[in-house]
């Protein structure tokens, strides 16, 4: 089986400081993984290189693109990036009005995607945003308000709806949940899980809470001052650390 | 089927002085399709620990542990996702599940990961759950709130649901009435019959007696012992 993503040795600097180094992994179809690690070990810098947002120094992102197989994403073209953007990848952004348009409907943010991979029928475009509203959980009388009107965790399903619209085969998530509440945040949860199995998505979940992790991911890459530490199974990972870093992580960890 | 040999494990903590607590040495077990082995040693021998080990939970630190033609010791994490979809089920002691999702759906998830359709995995979901005796008006609700026999009880449907060639139940019956451990028993009785290897911990002695082809005591696998 080809693996879906296949990252060789990146690393990503700013000035002397390292944003990430020597990050390498294969991604396999319908598989999730997570990455963890404090403030500033640079996950958002690897997931942003991974996305097409950054430009690494060094290393490769292969991504197995549907007419040409594996594919150096980082030295393609600035249109076949954003055409596979658009397409093939989704962004989930933590702060969902960075991922939205603020003063367009909700339908018309979840339209507009599919409108930039050529969709044109006004009729068929409404109904797939007011069925994709549905599928998150958004009652088809909302879909002429504006995100302005939604609650956070409205805001963040909208975002969902809009990036899955197109069915991408892999999405890059950045705190999912943060800031919101655990009740929005479980049902959130149960929402991705469901999209992920029925879509066979692969994603890339970067987050600092380990139970969100434990839940989503099926592995987990453990980073410390832009290094991998450790990687492995999310549950052996949690429940069995091997590095002294990922062992205080999950000790740290509050109980309820 | 289940084929663990010299299986060596201990732990290294880091943050407390980089202790290194060896825990187990030499185990070796072999489980057969069809039968049940009972893992038996006194609270803290690692009967545990061998079981997580086995289902790719704790890392082993030597040996081989083979599945089918998988050695969980050395495989990769796609590869153990791949053997715990569809071979090796796992009944653990406590149920952890996202919080607000039905009983149902939460029995019906590991059908719905092999592929099997929705109305099929909740029909096999209704039967099970039934069986156990849990009242149809919680199916609805989620598990987080129940007692803890019926906890115990949805983490048994759940792991029965699918008909995985190899298991491992960790105290099935441990906080469970007469009439469900009776239950129980007979599921663990119908998996065995279907030919799928059964590792178990038991404490309740008439339950490992009945279900039980042989005792593998784990004493025998702490390092001190060996050495």
């Amino acid at each position: 089986m080809t693996p879906l993503l296949q990252v060789t040795d990146i690393a990503k600097f700013y000035g002397h400081r390292i944003g990430c180094k020597d990050v390498s992994f294969d991604l396999y179809p319908g598989e999730v993984m997570g990455i963890v690690g404090e403030s500033g070990s640079g996950k958002s810098t690897l997931l942003n290189c991974l996305a097409g947002h950054l430009t690494p120094d060094q290393g490769q992102v292969n991504f197995d693109t549907r007419t040409d197989g594996l594919r150096d994403t980082v030295t393609m073209s600035e249109p076949e990036r954003r055409m596979l953007s658009r397409t093939d990848w989704a962004f989930v952004h933590q702060h969902a009005r960075d991922g939205l348009r603020m003063n367009v409907s909700a339908g018309g943010n979840v339209g507009e995607r599919l409108m930039a991979v050529g969709a044109r029928h006004y009729g068929d475009i409404r109904d797939s945003a007011t069925d994709w509203l549905g599928r998150v959980e958004i009652s088809a009388d909302r879909v002429d308000d504006r995100p302005t009107a939604f609650s956070g965790g409205m805001q963040q399903r909208l975002q969902i709806a809009r990036n899955l619209v197109t069915g991408p085969r892999l999405v890059f998530m950045d705190e999912p949940t943060g800031g919101l509440d655990v009740s929005v945040q479980a049902r959130l949860l149960d929402l991705l899980r469901g999209l992920v199995r029925e879509m066979n998505l692969s994603a890339i979940i970067v987050t600092h809470d380990l139970a969100v992790v434990r839940l989503l991911a099926d592995r987990l890459m453990v980073m410390k001052d832009g290094h991998v530490v450790e990687t492995g199974l999310t549950d052996q990972v949690l429940d069995d650390p091997q590095h002294g870093y990922t062992q205080l992580l999950v000790s740290s960890v509050l109980q309820v | 089927m289940i084929n663990v040999e010299n299986v060596s494990k201990s732990f290294t903590l880091h943050n407390q002085g980089a202790a290194v607590i060896p825990v187990m040495a030499e185990a070796n077990l072999q489980v057969a399709a069809g039968e049940c082995v009972a893992l038996v040693g006194a609270s803290g021998a690692g009967k545990s620990t061998l079981m997580r080990m086995i289902y790719g939970n704790y890392l082993a630190a030597s040996g081989r542990i083979m599945i089918g033609d998988v050695d969980v010791a050395q495989a990769e994490p796609r590869e153990i996702l791949q053997l715990r979809r569809h071979v090796l089920g796992y009944v653990s002691q406590f149920l952890r599940v996202v919080p607000r999702v039905s009983t149902l759906d939460v029995v019906a998830e590991p059908l719905l990961a092999t592929g099997t359709d929705r109305d099929a995995a909740h029909a096999r979901a209704k039967t099970l759950l039934a069986n156990l005796n849990i009242p149809e008006r919680l199916w609805a609700l989620s598990p987080t709130t129940f007692s803890g026999g019926e906890q115990q009880r949805v983490n048994i449907a759940r792991g029965f649901a699918y008909d995985y060639p190899a298991m491992l139940l960790d105290e099935p019956t441990a906080s469970l009435d007469a009439a469900n451990r009776e239950v129980v028993l007979q599921m663990i009785e119908a998996a065995k019959a279907r030919g799928a290897a059964i590792i178990g911990i038991f404490h309740d002695d008439a339950a490992r007696a009945r279900v039980c082809d042989k005792e593998i005591d784990v004493t025998g696998f702490t390092p001190q012992a060996a050495a």
